[in-house]
């Protein structure tokens, strides 16, 4: 059966080291490597500017529409068309791919961003207002605590969208996990195919597994988590109303493909 | 109101409409994509590169303008793709270069003139498949550098990149396990040097990009691409014949392959000349950008099959 045959390549030891693009070596940790770097680079340079845009988005109550519609559209750009324009026009390396990346996640931050901070409670806003908190006190200590939660939501939905995503770079000479799915494609070695798949796939299960985990501890002491409150939202008392609700965590809109 | 209620019929029949127009296509598709059934009616396939496109067009335009019901699956993807369609009989007919289907084929052929590639290949293609005859016209893979690098490493042929202590070479991922690929290099050129980067382009523009860029210094580029001469590469030698020869030859369901259809695929098989290659290369390649249909139209067209 395919499958275990699939797993038996994965866990075939000599799959796992050596130099790639050598005799076949599928040299599975340096594409491993590949792929992680890339991710890593995109996802900081979308966080860098998703994370700011979107908090000034929440704080201010302005521009939503205009980051809704923006956001819509970048998702809307065919990732490979994109990547295979922006090669021609750059070079074949890891720039293209960056920056593809890069506008495939920012809408899910941005999301992550600004629905975090616009779902912090109105009145305890006021309130650290009121005890003469500065606006940037306001953003740093109040609504970024309190959206941080909805934030690695977005952080999660980027992250497996980035990973998921870089595969499709794999068909211009990157490498990467995704070289896998390629070659199994084109060389009629679905084992191979198969492999690149579930590895893949593993990845993204364990990085966002990692994410959840953070994304319970970012939730501050004493603030009612969305999920609680909303389970039996007749029964919910007024003080845990009052309390700063933090919205159902993961974000997980847009996830194409 | 009403207007509502009329702008709500007005969308129910344009969903409605669509689904039929949709549900239409997926027929029609699913009936020419049937094995056998008609045979006054073909399907023709093609590899996922223009000029295997231009050449399904004009297998497919002059059997249309001969009466026969044709339709197109163009772009299917590698042989490893469409070979076993043929077979299904989900197309019906393709575009192949003799030697490279002979190879895939038969791992341990190692037939290089046209003649001996012809009977190799009769024997080779399975049941069910027929080949017509060879057209005169050649494309074949060819590993280019550029000129600054050839000169700098004094490189001619394939067997010189042995003096180079590595070497990146690019070309689509079959080729590192082609039988007339990184296996080939290995056992005719002994070259164990290579590191291999693949561009899943056919040695399309982004092959030339990094080629050019310097990403790689070795590409496998088509023989007919108009890029090779537009930008002075220089195509290594192969004096040991890795590349065999490369005719292209229809190939086809053999209950579709009548004896009409056969003969007018072989009068068009004996005007295609490699000149022809690169000219619907460099039409579908270059500024013009023309649609290979266009291109195979008019290539028909002047050469009387159609008016």
């Amino acid at each position: 059966m395919i499958f275990v045959q699939a797993l038996s390549w994965i866990f075939d030891g000599s799959h796992w080291v050596g130099v790639a693009g050598r005799d076949g070596n599928p040299a599975i940790l340096q594409r491993l490597g590949e792929t992680l770097q890339i991710s890593v680079i995109s996802i900081v340079i979308a966080v860098l500017i998703a994370v700011p845009l979107g908090v000034l988005i929440g704080h201010t109550g302005r521009g939503r529409t205009a980051a809704i519609l923006a956001s819509n559209v970048a998702r809307g750009l065919p990732t490979l068309g994109l990547l295979s324009i922006l090669i021609l026009l750059i070079a074949v390396n890891a720039v293209p791919v960056a920056i593809v990346l890069v506008i495939l996640g920012i809408p899910p931050m941005l999301a992550g961003a600004y629905a975090g901070v616009e779902s912090v409670n109105r009145d305890t806003i006021d309130a650290a207002r009121a005890v003469g908190l500065t606006e940037w006190q306001i953003v740093f200590r109040v609504e970024l605590p309190l959206a941080a939660s909805l934030l690695v939501g977005g952080l999660r939905a980027m992250t497996l969208q980035v990973i998921a995503t870089t595969t499709v770079a794999s068909a211009f000479a990157f490498g990467g996990l995704g070289i896998y799915l390629i070659n199994g494609l084109s060389q009629n070695d679905f084992v191979q195919l198969v492999a690149g798949a579930i590895l893949v796939t593993a990845l993204c299960l364990v990085v966002d597994g990692l994410l959840a985990i953070i994304q319970r501890l970012a939730l501050p002491r004493g603030v009612s988590r969305g999920r609680a409150a909303s389970a039996s939202p007749k029964k919910r008392s007024r003080a845990s109303r009052r309390a700063a609700i933090v919205g159902t965590p993961p974000l997980q809109e847009g996830m194409q493909s | 109101m009403k207007k509502t209620h009329r702008g709500a019929i007005a969308a129910v029949a344009t969903a409605v409409a669509v689904g039929l127009t949709l549900a239409g296509c997926s027929n029609s598709s699913s009936l020419s994509g049937s094995g056998d059934g008609d045979s006054e009616s073909i399907t023709v396939g093609s590899a996922n590169f223009p000029e295997n496109v231009t050449l399904a067009y004009i297998y497919g335009e002059a059997l249309a303008a001969d009466g026969v019901k044709v339709s197109y699956k163009v772009n299917i993807g590698a042989r490893a793709a469409y070979i076993p369609a043929l077979e299904k009989g989900e197309i019906n007919l393709i575009p192949e270069y003799a030697g490279s289907i002979l190879s895939f084929l038969d791992k341990n052929a190692n037939q290089k003139s046209s003649s001996e590639v012809a009977t190799a290949l009769d024997q080779a293609l399975p049941k069910g498949l027929t080949a017509a005859d060879f057209a005169p016209a050649a494309d074949s893979d060819s590993l280019n550098v550029t000129a600054d690098f050839a000169q700098q490493n004094d490189l001619k042929s394939i067997g010189d990149l042995a003096k180079l202590s590595s070497v990146t070479l690019t070309a689509n991922p079959e080729f590192e396990t082609r039988p007339d690929g990184l296996p080939g290099l290995k056992s005719v050129y002994g070259l164990n040097n290579i590191t291999f980067s693949p561009i899943n382009d056919g040695g399309g523009p982004a092959t030339l990009k990094a080629l050019l860029g310097g990403q790689t210094q070795v590409a496998d580029i088509y023989s007919t691409t108009p890029s090779i001469l537009e930008n002075k590469l220089v195509t290594l030698d192969d004096p040991k014949n890795l590349f065999a020869s490369q005719q292209v030859v229809p190939i086809g369901t053999t209950g579709k392959l009548t004896s009409k259809v056969t003969s007018l695929l072989n009068k068009v098989s004996a005007k295609l000349t490699t000149k022809d290659l690169l000219e619907f290369n460099s039409r579908t390649g270059g500024d013009e950008k023309a649609d290979p249909k266009t291109v195979a139209t008019d290539w028909l067209k002047d050469n009387g099959f159609t008016k």
